[in-house]
């Protein structure tokens, strides 16, 4: 039953981090209809940006106000990348998306390589509390306290984002934008402006996701094709949870973070065959779209 | 004075049809002008393009200023409030929500338009997807006329609705004909002669025929540019 406990609240955490990834990615194509395959570079050049920071700031200052200071860079340094790309790269070719989609993947593919000839293709590491990389024992299961963090993360953002889009200004003109784009410009609305926004806002949730994403899974590590691999998986949620979906990207998140967990635990440990957790997600991703081809909550923010 | 629209051979294409052939028409900036026409002669895309929706060649003038070219919500800040064909209300969002979008103005005229539709005050919290027909054109003419705008255009506002509602309907475009001026797209021709005082009429994608509203009382006028049978 222990091992049943921590698997979920894996898997939730997991799940937490997917929904950071993916709530960006569903935000822009809801509004703007723009598949943008550099989302992952915007989680990649958060979590190099936090690393940088990082590494800057005196350690007498204690880990855990250094990683503060680093979770900050993290998410100016995806909404910094993710304005740039917005004003340089997808104004220009607003209307065109199959250019758009080719610019972003080609975008990724030179920013990646500019990282990797950079930095080289070993991983940095990023320096956590030492609270960070130990468990707490409750109810007699041992859970890492990195995992709350990734949950905190989540429930913060989705908090957030939810008052963001059902209080502010912003929001509503963003959910009524991801319903009919011309009618809200006939409002007298500069709807390029909310495509910045939410450009921006997307980036800096990519920047979280991908400095939380090294602290939780891959040991404190960061490298420049890290935001590619949680890329795909963001694409997964935000397809299954419906696109545009945001509560839907958080109930997708969730269910994909757990499966792959539990097959991964339950399923990859006796076959052998490690990443059968991955095959999990996109039977998962079949299954929902056989059932709901729009996925859960296709199309409502 | 400046009129309130002023188009000169304005040329639309969609989708490699040519709709709008050479359109040219004015607007006088008071009472209600009424666009008219077969369905499918380039009425609404006469709209469009004057919001910049849809791109055109030639000129519009919105008030005195040259607009074509502009992105939309520029030129609505001119003065313009648009009633859209088939209401175009944000449905996953309120009453409330789909007023407060649209505010231009430091000082909505909230009292105003509940005066108008008592009902929307009732009703501000309820998502505007599950309000009825008549309901949903409330909220889109609401819309309309919270920022006190001096150009309204209104298109096909009776469509889908019962007829009790279109008199309601009048009675609302009435008393907000006193308040701005209106290019009123519309089928039901009582309507049209219960609220224009202009009309231009579009046939194929130019303008055929301008006049007065009185002339919808000639069944010849009727049925040669509308296609109706008579004068209603």
């Amino acid at each position: 039953m222990s091992v049943f406990v921590a698997l979920t609240f894996s898997g939730v955490a997991l799940g937490a981090i997917y929904f950071l990834a993916a709530s960006g990615l569903s935000l822009i194509y809801g509004l703007m209809d723009i598949l943008n395959f550099a989302h992952g570079l915007f989680m990649t050049l958060g979590a190099y940006a936090a690393w940088d920071v990082a590494t800057h700031v005196p350690v007498s200052w204690g880990a855990p106000f250094v990683f503060v200071v680093a979770l900050v860079a993290a998410v100016a340094g995806g909404a910094l990348a993710a304005g740039l790309t917005e004003v340089l790269v997808i104004r220009p070719l607003y209307g065109r998306p199959v250019s758009q989609i080719l610019v972003t993947i080609g975008l990724d593919l030179a920013v990646t390589g500019l990282l990797l000839g950079g930095f080289g293709s070993n991983s940095l590491s990023v320096p956590v509390p030492l609270w960070m990389m130990e468990a707490s024992h409750i109810g007699g299961v041992n859970l890492p306290n990195a995992d709350f963090v990734a949950l905190l993360g989540g429930v913060v953002i989705l908090v957030a984002l939810e008052w963001f889009l059902r209080r502010t200004r912003y929001g509503i003109i963003i959910r009524a934008g991801v319903e009919n784009r011309a009618m809200v410009s006939a409002l007298g609305i500069n709807v390029a402006r909310a495509f910045s926004v939410v450009f921006v806002i997307g980036g800096a949730m990519a920047g979280v996701a991908g400095l939380l994403y090294a602290v939780v899974f891959s040991g404190d590590l960061i490298s420049p094709t890290q935001g590619d691999s949680l890329l795909i998986f963001a694409f997964i949620v935000v397809v299954i949870g419906g696109l545009g979906s945001i509560r839907g990207s958080a109930i997708a998140a969730l269910m994909v973070g757990l499966v792959q967990d539990y097959t991964n635990f339950y399923w990859g440990s006796h076959s052998g065959m490690a990443e059968i957790g991955n095959l999990s997600v996109v039977l998962l991703l079949a299954l929902v779209l056989e059932w709901r081809p729009r996925g859960l909550f296709g199309s409502t923010l | 004075m400046t009129n309130a629209v002023h188009v000169e051979d304005l040329h639309v294409s969609i989708a490699g049809s040519h709709v709008l052939q050479g359109v040219s028409f004015e607007v006088p900036s008071s009472g209600v002008t009424s666009l008219l026409g077969r369905n499918g002669v380039g009425k609404t895309t006469t709209l469009r393009a004057l919001l910049g929706l849809v791109a055109g060649t030639g000129s519009v003038h919105i008030m005195g200023t040259e607009v074509l070219g502009w992105p939309t919500h520029r030129i609505v800040r001119l003065g313009v409030g648009y009633v859209p064909e088939d209401r175009d209300v944000f449905s996953a969002l309120t009453v409330e929500e789909n007023l407060r979008l649209a505010e231009q103005t430091s000082e909505p005229r909230y009292d105003e338009v509940y005066t108008l539709f008592p009902e929307l005050r009732e009703r501000r919290r309820q998502r505007a997807g599950t309000l009825s027909g008549g309901q949903q054109q409330m909220v889109s003419i609401a819309r309309a006329l919270l920022n006190g705008w001096p150009l309204l255009l209104v298109d096909e506002p009776s469509k889908g609705l019962a007829p009790r509602l279109v008199s309601e309907l009048a009675e609302v475009l009435e008393r907000a004909a006193t308040l701005a001026t209106i290019l009123l797209v519309e089928q039901n021709l009582a309507l049209v002669k219960r609220l224009a005082q202009r009309i231009i009429v579009l046939d194929h994608g130019e303008v055929v025929h301008v006049g007065v509203a009185g002339e919808l009382d000639d069944p010849l006028m009727a049925r040669r540019f509308l296609g109706v049978a008579g004068a209603l």
